[in-house]
């Protein structure tokens, strides 16, 4: 593109901006409800001003190289944000791509009687833009991959909450795959709360497991030995007929782990290992009185 | 054998092992098998897939619904390009393993299916097949 076409186009900054912005107004993508009108106007304006200032006849067919450093962080900025806010793939890319047209209009308009030039403007444009939509794109995913990313830690933080069912006996729910990771989060908050509340049995309940193969079997395995290490014996409860029928075919030996079919049943066991017997209180009180 | 319904799988990571799981339980609901030989079929499945992640990197797994005398079942087809098992009476044997396991992917899956077919070349790749029958025992 010829510096003489560049320079227009650096002249008539604000005729661009207005057209950019009435393009982006007229689409139907437009979010009035995600981002206001003004803060939209920001956005367009300081992407354009640092495009502006950066473009020069050199560098315009590479936007790989440094001067594009301050676009290319801008544009990552402002999608990253979309992503983040709900926006979808489409009306982030209408972004960039109504900010062509802009570009092109206003190009056109000027040099009508001057078709080579135009089209090498156009050309250049058309290349300069497109890269730009691939950083866009990039950087969209990168933004909702992240808020993936955080929803899986915050999902691992919670569903592994340790419970004192009673003095001294601690229950641990596991909901779930048990893979490598979790077993290590599971394992971890489990120990720390037998020392935090001196407990002496741990009840394990895999209700809400929905597969039992070797590899959680093993990872249950270890977390029974690392809890009788701290000196607490550990029950695993919940375990399903049809688990159970699996667990035997599959040839895991658990018979040396105290196992229970339902929560209940285990803090019984747990009672009766406490010494400690629940019992139905007859209201003869409230009958004589 | 019929095939009625076919599908491909590729596993790649670990959290690929979560959507083929369900996917082959949407699998056997479909065709009603009962709850215990869905869990089986579907904890041999598991095994399997660990096993193509852990010593091949991944690889593609066929879902197949298929028919027999009047009977119906699920096929699956695990394909690999690992480094391939030197010693399939070896694997085979439970307790056995090269990784620090438990010894019971291969010999458990086997007794959780009706079918069990296991076929490798070293330093090519391994490809197991397993089927359940619908009321299979």
């Amino acid at each position: 593109m010829k510096n003489q076409s560049l320079k227009f186009l650096q002249k008539s900054k604000k005729h661009l901006l207005e057209t950019w912005m009435s393009n982006q107004m007229e689409d139907q993508a437009l979010r009035e409800d995600l981002m206001s009108n003004d803060e939209l106007r920001n956005q367009s304006d300081e992407l354009l001003t640092a495009l502006l200032k950066t473009l020069n006849s050199d560098n315009i067919d590479n936007t790989q190289s440094k001067d594009f450093e301050q676009v290319s962080g801008i544009l990552s900025d402002i999608s990253v944000s979309r992503a983040r806010h709900g926006f979808s793939p489409r009306e982030t890319a209408q972004f960039v791509l109504s900010l062509k047209q802009a570009l092109t209009q206003t190009l056109e308009k000027e040099y009508t009687d001057d078709p080579k030039v135009l089209l090498d403007s156009y050309i250049a444009i058309n290349k300069l833009i497109d890269s730009l939509n691939i950083i866009t794109f990039e950087t969209f995913i990168k933004g909702r991959e992240e808020v993936i990313i955080r929803q899986t830690d915050e999902m691992n933080e919670i569903s592994t909450p340790v419970i004192r069912v009673w003095e001294g006996v601690v229950a641990l729910p596991i909901i779930g795959t048990l893979d490598s990771m979790r077993t290590q989060i599971v394992m971890e908050n489990l120990l720390q709360e037998i020392v935090n509340t001196g407990s002496t049995i741990a009840i394990l309940d895999i209700s809400g497991v929905p597969a039992v193969d070797s590899l959680v079997a093993q990872h249950l395995l270890k977390t029974v030995s690392a809890t009788r290490l701290m000196g607490a014996e550990c029950i695993i409860s919940g375990i399903r007929p049809e688990i159970a029928q699996t667990i035997v075919h599959l040839g895991i030996d658990l018979s040396h782990i105290k196992t229970k079919a339902s929560l209940a049943s285990a803090l019984k066991l747990a009672f009766s290992m406490l010494n400690v017997e629940v019992k139905r209180v007859e209201k003869n009180r409230q009958n004589n009185g | 054998m019929i095939v009625m319904t076919k599908e491909s799988l590729q596993i790649l990571k670990e959290q690929d092992v979560i959507l083929f799981r369900n996917r082959v339980k949407e699998f056997a609901t479909k065709i009603g098998m009962s709850l215990l030989n869905q869990t089986k079929l579907i904890t041999a499945a598991s095994e399997l897939v660990r096993n193509m992640l852990k010593y091949a990197n991944g690889g593609v797994v066929i879902l197949e619904i298929i028919g027999k005398d009047r009977v119906t079942g699920i096929r699956l087809t695990f394909t690999d390009k690992g480094p391939g098992i030197a010693d399939i009476r070896l694997a085979m044997k439970d307790g056995y393993s090269t990784g620090k396991s438990l010894g019971l992917g291969l010999p458990g899956a086997k007794r959780l299916v009706n079918e069990f077919d296991i076929k490798s070349e070293v330093g090519k790749g391994t490809t197991v097949t397993i089927i359940r029958w619908k009321n299979g025992i």
